[in-house]
Order: structure tokens, then sequence, then C-alpha cells
């Protein structure tokens, strides 16, 4: 026979079914990580960068601390400091001036959005103080307001009003005609065509104008912070950070600033996406 | 209330023996006088109309005749610059209509659930909760609807939307119904049904429907009378009455009497066009 046979293994094998077991769980990770992959390859090279930049010190690590101290000090400034009653302060002030732009901004939006003549002069009013810094106000409000969060509250209510309000106007000014008509043809009074079909129709447009608002609302509530007079919130934090060059916790308040902003657009998508449900 | 007997208005030739239409019945809808202009054209000058009782007319005319204006006028969507129109002796707002729009994605509701939509034309009139529920549930069963009423618009397909808003114009039992090209943002198996659906409802109740539609077919199909209209300014370039027996089926549309009437639809139309 010009076969030998086969001599018996001794030889150690990797065992096939720790093999295709292995083999399982890459394939389950990759499934299972295939749908956000794409998305954390951004951070992880923002991370690469940082962490190069700084370990190589292309720039003074008195300007750039690495990306793992930033987070260590994010960490200890949760857990050991102040960070979060700084993070809360600003989060209320924030929904505070939101809260009562949204209040006040949608009736009046949509009542000034459902009557074309008051709209029409108005409309230049709000379009003149909605394109005004709302920062360029901040000394009337002090005037009016004096130092403290109330002045914070206001300036930043009155820059989310406008969006919120011109918002609301736009989405009823452009709701669909048909369904107006829809309703009107059935009998609705205008106090029906309005409650049962213009607030809806304007809906879209309108949570267009709360997101764009909160964001607004959160940025000048931060510069408030800084500028007129507070003794805390992140805008407090970050430039008392800044005053004392301790720029580990001034990037850590910048990020926990990021994370605010982001979760409260987080927030209002999904809360947009119930609500209007029918333009998704 | 004034009465003109349409009779002056030559009747087309039709086969002997079909006798269904042939007694005019009493006039619905009177319009005298209607006028409408728009920015450069006269639309309408002076236009006289009758539109029977209990019948489905349907309007068909040449592009840019104003079928749809012309509904729309007597439905109150498009105010009119002078004449008259009257229901029974009636004025619009003393009557119950509905109005059927052609574009069903954009006339429906989409924050409401299909049932609540069909209910809304009750829920303003102030009916209760339960009575709604009650003729939402009688439109579904003489319909035959087989989808889930609870869903909203945006989860229906068109046909379906369509049936919806043909049932929420159905709901506050109206006098009159008004279509404006109720098919024309359907497919072809869709059409087929809603305008059985609808022969059969107007079967049962009786109501007097006008119709517009762009497609000759399913104008004479439907009708108990087809309007021809003329091009701008618009006059009534005949009424041709549709005599075939209800139910009409697939097996009508073979049939050499509706073809002799499409055929002299047609010829109207043609005539019109060209004039």
């Amino acid at each position: 026979m010009s076969v030998s046979p086969r001599p018996p293994s001794y030889a150690w094998k990797f065992p096939d079914k720790i093999a295709a077991a292995f083999s399982q769980l890459g394939h389950q990770v990759d499934v299972y990580t295939a749908s956000f992959r794409i998305y954390i390859l951004g951070p992880i090279f923002l991370y690469a960068i940082w962490w190069v930049t700084a370990n190589a010190e292309l720039v003074s690590p008195r300007l750039l601390p690495g990306p793992n101290e930033t987070l260590h000090q994010l960490w200890v400034s949760t857990v050991h400091g102040d960070l979060l009653s700084d993070f809360w302060n600003t989060l209320q002030r924030t929904l505070y001036a939101f809260g009562i732009a949204a209040a006040f901004g949608i009736p009046i939006g949509v009542m000034l959005g459902a009557s074309r003549k008051i709209y029409g002069s108005v409309e230049f009013l709000v379009d003149f103080f909605r394109s005004t810094p709302a920062t360029a106000m901040f000394p009337l409000f002090l005037l009016l307001f004096g130092i403290g969060q109330e002045a914070q509250i206001a300036v930043a209510a009155f820059a989310a009003l406008l969006v919120v309000l011109f918002s609301s106007a736009y989405g009823v000014i452009n709701a669909t005609k048909t369904r107006i008509l829809a309703a009107r043809v059935m009998g609705a009074s205008r106090w029906r065509v309005f409650k049962d079909v213009m607030i809806f129709e304007s809906l879209p447009q309108t949570f267009v104008g709360l997101r764009t608002g909160i964001s607004l609302a959160l940025v000048v509530i931060i510069v408030a912070e800084m500028f007129i007079g507070s003794s805390s919130g992140l805008g407090r934090r970050i430039i008392d950070a800044q005053q004392v060059y301790n720029l580990r916790e001034m990037y850590a308040s910048i990020i926990a600033t990021g994370v605010m902003g982001y979760s409260l657009n987080l927030l209002f998508i999904a809360v947009e996406r119930r609500v209007v449900r029918w333009i998704h | 209330m004034s009465f003109v007997s349409q009779a002056q208005i030559t009747s087309p030739p039709v086969e002997p023996g079909a006798t269904v239409n042939q007694a005019r019945p009493r006039s619905h809808i009177t319009i005298r006088g209607l006028t409408k202009r728009f920015a450069r054209k006269t639309l309408y000058e002076n236009f006289d109309l009758d539109l029977p009782k209990g019948r489905i007319t349907t309007v068909f005319g040449p592009n840019g005749c104003g079928k749809s204006t012309l509904i729309n006028m007597i439905a109150g969507l498009l105010p009119i610059d002078s004449g008259q129109i009257l229901f029974d002796g009636k004025e619009l707002r003393d009557i119950t209509f509905g109005y059927v729009f052609q574009n069903y994605r954009e006339a429906l509701f989409p924050w409401m659930r299909a049932r609540d939509n069909i209910a809304y034309p009750l829920r303003i009139r102030g009916v209760s909760k339960a009575e709604c529920n009650a003729r939402v549930e009688e439109l579904a069963s003489s319909f035959e609807i087989g989808f889930d009423l609870n869903l909203r618009p945006f989860n229906l397909s068109g046909g379906q939307q369509q049936l919806v808003s043909i049932m929420r114009a159905l709901a506050p039992n109206p006098e009159v119904l008004f279509l404006d090209e109720p098919f024309s943002a359907l497919d072809y198996e869709m059409t087929l049904f809603i305008r059985d659906r609808l022969q059969a409802i107007f079967m049962e109740t009786g109501i007097t429907m006008i119709v517009v539609s762009h497609d000759l077919e399913e104008a004479v199909f439907i009708a108990d009378e087809v309007l021809l209209l003329s091009k701008p300014p618009t006059r009534v370039a005949e009424v041709v009455p549709v005599t075939p027996l209800r139910p009409r089926t697939d097996h009508t549309v073979s049939d050499p009497e509706f073809v002799a009437i499409k055929a002299e639809c047609l010829r109207i139309f043609q005539r019109e066009v060209r004039r």
C-alpha cells in the first residue's frame, strides 16, 4: 500500500469546539456592533489625535492636558467634587428659561400665525429682535432684574422665546391648506379649526423651534453665568478654572456642558418622534 | 323655489327600452346666474344649472373648464362673484353636506386615528362619544371595512385613506356628497373597489352625489347623468343620462348601451375641445 497509515496524532491541536465558539462570538460581536461601529470611529479618532498631541507635547501641556487626565478629572469632579451641583444649577436655569419661552412663545406664535394681519404688523419686530444677539441685551436685563440668576434666566428666556414664537407662527402659516379647508367644510368653527387643526399642523415646526430654543437658552445661560455675576453653574465653573489655570478642570467642565447640550437635544428628538409621528 | 326643467337640453340618442331615468327627478341644487371671474379670464358667466336629487351626477369637460371650481363654489370652498345657489330652496349653511378631496393625504388629520377622523364632523356638532362610535361602526359595516380603524392615516394604504375620507364625509348623513376627483390618486384596484362601495352606499341611501371626474369611462360608469361642460366661458355642453341599471358591474362596461353612451359623451367632449 502506498498510502501510509496516518500516524495517530499526539501533536496538540486547537480544539475545534473552542475555535467554533470563538468564531461564533466574533460573528456575534460583528453583527451586534455593525449598527454603531461607524459612529464610534470619529470619537476614537479624536481621542487618538488628542492623546498623541498631548503625549508628544505638540501643544504645551499647560494648554492641553491629555484625554485620560481630563476624563479622570471629570470623574473626580463629578463623584467627589461639586460638578454635579453646578450641572444641576445650569440645567435648572436653562429649563426655567426654556419653560417660559415655550409657555409664552407657542400660544403667541400660533395666534400670530393664524392672523395674517397681526403677524404682518409684528413680523419686523420679531425678526429684528430675533436677529439681535441676546448677549447684547445683558446690560439691559441686568438693569431690569438686578445681578442674579433672574437676569440670566430672563435674557435666555427672551432669546429662546423669539425663536419658539417665530417657528410656531411659521408652522401655522404653512399649515396644509387642504386640512384647514376640510375642517371648515365640515362646519368647524374658527376656534375648532384653530385648536383641532392649526395647533397640530404647526407642531412639526414648533418642535424645530423648541429644539433651537433650548440650545439657545443653554448658550445664553452659560455665557450669562460667565459674565453676569454668578456663583454657580457650569459657565462660572469654566471661567473659574480658566482664571486659575486649572485646565483639566476647564476641559472637564466643557465636556460636562457638552453632555448637557447633547442630552437635551436627544431628549427633544425622542419627544418629537413620539408627538409628531406623522411626519416621520 | 325656482325649478327649470332640463327638457330643453337635447338628450342624446339612447336605446329605447332604457326607461329608468326617463322621468327626470326634481332638481336638488339650483344654480342661477352664477358668475366667477379670475384675474384674467371669465370662467362662468350667468351660468344656470339644475342638479337632480337622489342621483349621481358626474362633471366632465375639457381642461381648465372649471369642473372642480364648479363644485367648490357649490360647496362653498370658493366664493362666487354673483349668482345664487340653492339646495331645495335652502342656503348652503342650512344643509348638511359632505366633501371628499382629491388628495386624501392632505385632507385627513394624521394626528387622529381613522375612527376619530370619521367621527370628527359629528364631534364638532356636539354628538356624544357613544353615538359617534355607533355611527362609525355602522359606516364600517356598510363599507365592509377590512382594516383596523384604530390605525392612524399614515399607517393605511392610499385606498384605505380615501375610504376613510368618504366615510368621514358621510358620517353626518349629508343631503349632498361632493367628490372632487376621488379616484385620481388611487391605483386601479382601489379605484374599482371604492367605485363599487360608493355605488352600494348610493343604492342604500339615495344621497345626491356630485362627482368631478377626469376619466370618461369612470364618469359614465358611476353616473346617472354626465354633465359635460364646454371650454371657458363655461356652459353646459350637454347632460347625458346614463341608463344602464344598477348595480353596475364589470359586465356593464361591455354592455352595448353603456358603450353607446360613452361614445356619445366622447363625441360631445371632442366637439367641445375643438370648438
